[in-house]
């Protein structure tokens, strides 16, 4: 490459670098949405006291905790298809990659976001879902009213924390070969023959995003800080 | 299912679609070994950098942190992989990517050259110091004030009462996050093989490329993640308790 530069090539390839992006924000959305919904329900089932379902949830928990998050994404991508074809009958070609990646990004931030959850509600005094009970409300009305609300309040700065770490951890879907931002400007690249700027450029870019974020959580920790 | 896969002749290497596994595991570990060495040191230096009172200091040491935590491990694999050899000068370049010896020679023999495993190495190291370093910092800072100003009143310099009084504490206290850290690491190096190191998941699914038994390759090498995963978690957990301050950490300092 000679040491000069072509930065013109990003223009270049404007579109299908935007593309990607939105791939990436589209995957990012769907797993932060599905990973807190179904993070929420593993961290009630671990906490529950009824065993059948604390112990599958923390053997879950565990096991994805343990293993890297891209034998994960092998695991579902391979898994996903194969499932949703048993119950649906279809053969083949069922579930595309795109739905396969999102199954993978749910159950791995599911999984995450449990272990921070289960801290969170943890963290309320336990008086307070017994004074719950105490005025006759039942378990789903002292969680939705009183315990989860805390919970979420007090998990806020660890949670978008969190989601920063997931946004740039949407470029693993690169070893499935779909196309995100950085599968974008890995396929210009290889065409173009210009990796050296576009991956300076995807690294530029995930960098002012993520600094941005990590700087307002940040901000957001201090008022929280006061306000309680 | 079919386990006694394992047993058969790979097509390469000479050895069993087992001994791939091996190779796989081997390579994991070296690239996390090694790894580890540079994410604690740099992320040591980086850390107390961030504590002392020189102001110059604590601005490298912070923006070091920003730097190397607000983009993509994946990202940061491709910048020293495929970026650094072009925007160095053209000689050295040429060097890493031809002239560093391949791998071939090692026992577990890899198909891979010696620049690739030092870009992981290099990658996942620099990648951890940044988590290392903010450990570390969290370390010191969470020691009472009076620990620093009582040892200046005793004489000490800055340098003996960080060598003597605070870092003695505080490693003992950041030994738990530390763990995860390595944990962190070790199942971060799997981020290799998108340059083409062959370690465990890379052997794994090379493993289902070739023989179509993907439910089988997945399977072994998701239990030697949780093997390695459990013994150093009880590694640390011995080490924590031999090294425990009495009455001082509650946690884990049980007798």
């Amino acid at each position: 490459m000679g040491g000069e530069f072509d930065w013109t090539v990003i223009w270049k390839y404007r579109e299908a670098l935007w593309d990607g992006m939105l791939t990436s924000l589209k995957l990012f959305a769907i797993a932060l949405a599905g990973g807190i919904f179904f993070g929420t329900l593993l961290a009630l089932a671990r906490l529950s006291s009824w065993k059948a379902l604390s112990l599958p949830a923390a053997g879950f928990v565990n096991l994805i905790r343990a293993i890297p998050f891209i034998m994960a994404i092998f695991w579902f991508y391979f898994l996903t298809p194969m499932i949703v074809s048993k119950f649906t009958g279809q053969q083949g070609e069922a579930v595309g990659p795109f739905t396969s990646a999102v199954v993978a990004f749910i159950m791995v931030e599911s999984a995450y976001y449990s272990e921070i959850i289960r801290a969170g509600i943890q963290s309320i005094p336990r008086g307070q879902p017994a004074a719950a009970y105490a005025l006759g409300m039942t378990y789903w009305q002292s969680m939705g009213h009183i315990v989860l609300p805390q919970a979420f309040r007090n998990m806020l700065p660890v949670m978008l924390t969190q989601a920063v770490i997931l946004f740039q951890d949407t470029s693993l879907v690169y070893v499935v070969a779909l196309k995100d931002f950085l599968g974008a400007a890995s396929k210009a690249g290889q065409l173009t023959g210009r990796i050296v700027e576009l991956y300076l450029f995807v690294a530029v870019v995930f960098f002012i995003l993520c600094f941005a974020a990590s700087w307002g959580v940040k901000r957001l920790q201090a008022r929280l800080a006061v306000a309680r | 299912m079919d386990w006694k896969i394992f047993l058969e002749q790979a097509p390469s290497g000479g050895m069993t679609y087992l001994g791939w596994l091996w190779s796989g595991l081997f390579w994991t570990l070296a690239v996390s070994a090694c790894a580890w060495v540079l994410a604690f040191t740099v992320g040591s230096v980086v850390g107390i950098a961030r504590t002392t009172p020189l102001a110059w200091a604590r601005a490298l040491g912070t923006a070091y942190v920003e730097l190397f935590r607000n983009i993509p491990l994946l990202v940061q694999m491709f910048l020293w992989y495929f970026v650094m050899p072009e925007v160095i000068p053209k000689a050295w370049g040429d060097w890493l990517k031809q002239d560093m010896p391949n791998l071939l020679t090692l026992p577990f023999a890899a198909q891979f050259s010696l620049w690739e495993f030092t870009a992981a190495v290099l990658c996942l190291g620099l990648y951890t110091a940044s988590r290392v370093a903010e450990q570390v910092r969290s370390g010191i800072q969470s020691l009472p004030r009076g620990q620093v100003a009582a040892g200046l009143a005793m004489g000490l310099t800055l340098p003996q009462v960080y060598r003597h009084v605070t870092l003695p504490m505080a490693y003992r206290i950041v030994i738990p996050p530390m763990t995860s850290e390595f944990l962190t690491i070790f199942k971060n190096s799997s981020t290799a093989l998108t340059i083409g190191v062959l370690e465990l998941t890379a052997q794994s699914r090379q493993i289902s490329e070739y023989t179509f038994k993907t439910f089988e390759a997945f399977t072994a090498a998701t239990l030697i993640y949780i093997v390695i995963t459990m013994t150093v978690i009880l590694l640390m957990r011995t080490l924590e308790r031999r090294v425990a301050v009495p009455g001082y950490i509650a946690q884990g300092g049980g007798h």
